[in-house]
């Protein structure tokens, strides 16, 4: 029998967070930042079937970058887990946080024992209530880590790049308007091209809102958005 | 070939049932059938008259708001009505424990569906789907514990109001007018056979539907009418292209005063 090649596991471990950062790197880059009414995510994506970001539950949004087959495997699990999780306790009892860090082992469990690990990071995204409560925003990456961010979240090929421009511009609480225009020239920061309703998926977690805080907006509003830009 | 490998994927249409997650995943959360014993012989609460009645915009449903368990009343202010998504509602009768159980297993059902599909079932995939978790409260219904719901909702394809009523096997049965079920459910009926016309407007609507109540709580020991002396009016809700909307108990109580008004000065109470 042959001997199986010896790598160490240090080597091992770098191949793969390499590999999973080349793939990430390909794709798009999503945004995500806190504003008046509660937290806009805003992702390149020119297709309008396929989604970045999704609702997961009452309060809890989802955006994923990478591989699609694989961050959709990983929302359809988070789907599951709120759905379940709600039913059983309350609708109150599902958190971000548990959800995000149901994520992080997952992620981190794929990264150490597969031989493939995926290549996405994962945003959840929670609005607190109205009347003054905490939003929560958590990056979770290929191999597991997770952050918890504030303000603003970047993600994506570009992220770098796109977080050090917000670290300049972001400003607190500002109109949904503002905002997603902010959104969308940090996406553009390191292309030398401008995105039109066309080419994004925006959805809100829309303090305001009764029970289901989550809202996309569709292309028509969005232009009206964006229209005074132009 | 070895197909198996990937067959399996193309079988996933279950995946985005909740129920079918409940079953594979967590039974034990399951609404179980009752096993062994004679339930009927237990006074457990019932919801008695649930009612939905189409008009110009859709439809309208509503309900009282007593349970009953026996000759006692076990509740005086349920809810009967449920938003099942934005376009559709659940009207429950029968055991109320199971029944309001029903309703919101079958709300996270379809919200299950829509955030993993993207996209909202038909109504007619909706009517259906109500129907199978009827048919799983099989076994506890021949005990005694039957859930009867009336699901109505707005079909956007259509772009009309539609309403089904159901038996304890399942068996589902689409209503073009008005239905109604439980205990007061035939007053109810026999009120909105004189009353309906087609293509009511909305206030006309719902001027017929709570004569149909209170006209079952005159009748029927176990619905309750409209409750004067601690302010509990039945409730009711509208489903139309706009939405599932709520009507104001303000709005509610006034049209019930009115109904009430008129009898007395008719002078036989009907």
């Amino acid at each position: 029998m042959p001997l199986p090649y010896y790598v160490s596991p240090e080597q091992m471990m770098k191949d793969k967070a390499e590999y999973a950062r080349k793939g990430i790197a390909r794709g798009r880059s999503i945004v995500t930042l806190e504003f008046r009414d509660g937290i806009l995510l805003v992702a390149e994506n020119p297709s309008t079937l396929l989604h970045k970001i999704s609702e997961i539950y009452d309060r809890i949004a989802f955006a994923g970058v990478g591989k699609y087959n694989e961050f959709e495997n990983l929302r359809i699990a988070g789907i599951r887990h709120a759905d379940v999780k709600g039913y059983s306790y309350s609708r109150g009892d599902v958190t971000a946080k548990a959800l995000a860090n149901a994520y992080s082992q997952a992620l981190g469990n794929i990264f150490t024992q597969d031989i493939k690990p995926f290549e996405v990071e994962v945003l959840v995204a929670e609005v607190g209530d109205a009347n003054g409560g905490r939003n929560e925003i958590y990056h979770i990456l290929y191999d597991g880590t997770i952050e918890d961010e504030r303000n603003y979240a970047a993600m994506g090929g570009q992220a770098d790049e796109i977080r050090r421009f917000l670290k300049d511009h972001f400003r607190e609480a500002q109109g949904l308007e503002e905002s997603l225009q902010l959104g969308v020239r940090a996406l553009t920061v390191t292309q030398n091209k401008t995105l039109t309703e066309r080419d994004l998926e925006v959805a809100v977690l829309d303090q305001t809102k009764e029970r289901r805080k989550f809202r996309r907006i569709p292309p028509e509003a969005l232009s009206q958005l964006l229209g005074t830009q132009r | 070939m070895n197909d198996e490998r990937w067959h399996h994927l193309f079988r996933t249409y279950a995946d985005s049932s909740f129920v079918e997650l409940l079953r594979r995943d967590s039974p034990h959360l399951m609404p179980a059938p009752a096993g062994g014993g004679d339930a009927g012989r237990i006074d457990v609460p019932h919801g008695t008259t649930v009612i939905a009645v189409r008009f110009r915009d859709g439809v309208i449903m509503a309900g009282d708001r007593q349970a009953t368990a026996g000759y006692q009343v076990a509740s005086r202010r349920i809810d009967k009505i449920f938003k099942s998504d934005d376009l559709s509602g659940v009207g429950i009768a029968g055991a109320a424990g199971p029944a309001m159980e029903m309703a919101k297993l079958f709300q996270t059902e379809l919200e299950h569906y829509e955030k993993v599909e993207g996209d909202n079932l038909s109504l007619e995939g909706k009517a259906n789907k109500l129907g199978q978790m009827i048919r799983m409260n099989l076994q506890a219904a021949m005990m005694g514990l039957a859930v009867v719901p009336i699901f109505a909702g707005f079909d956007e394809k259509a772009g009309v109001g539609r309403l089904f009523k159901y038996d304890i096997t399942g068996g589902r049965y689409e209503e073009t007018n008005y239905d109604s079920q439980g205990s007061g459910s035939k007053d109810a009926r026999d009120s909105l056979k004189k009353l309906w016309k087609r293509d009511m407007p909305r206030d006309e609507a719902l001027q017929v539907t709570l004569q149909a109540l209170i006209d079952a709580a005159d009748e029927d020991v176990g619905t309750g009418g409209p409750d004067f002396v601690r302010g509990i009016f039945p409730t009711v809700k509208t489903i139309t292209r706009s939405g599932f909307g709520e009507v104001g108990e303000d709005e509610i109580r006034r049209v019930c005063e009115q109904i009430l008004d008129d009898r007395k000065r008719s002078g036989n109470g009907g």
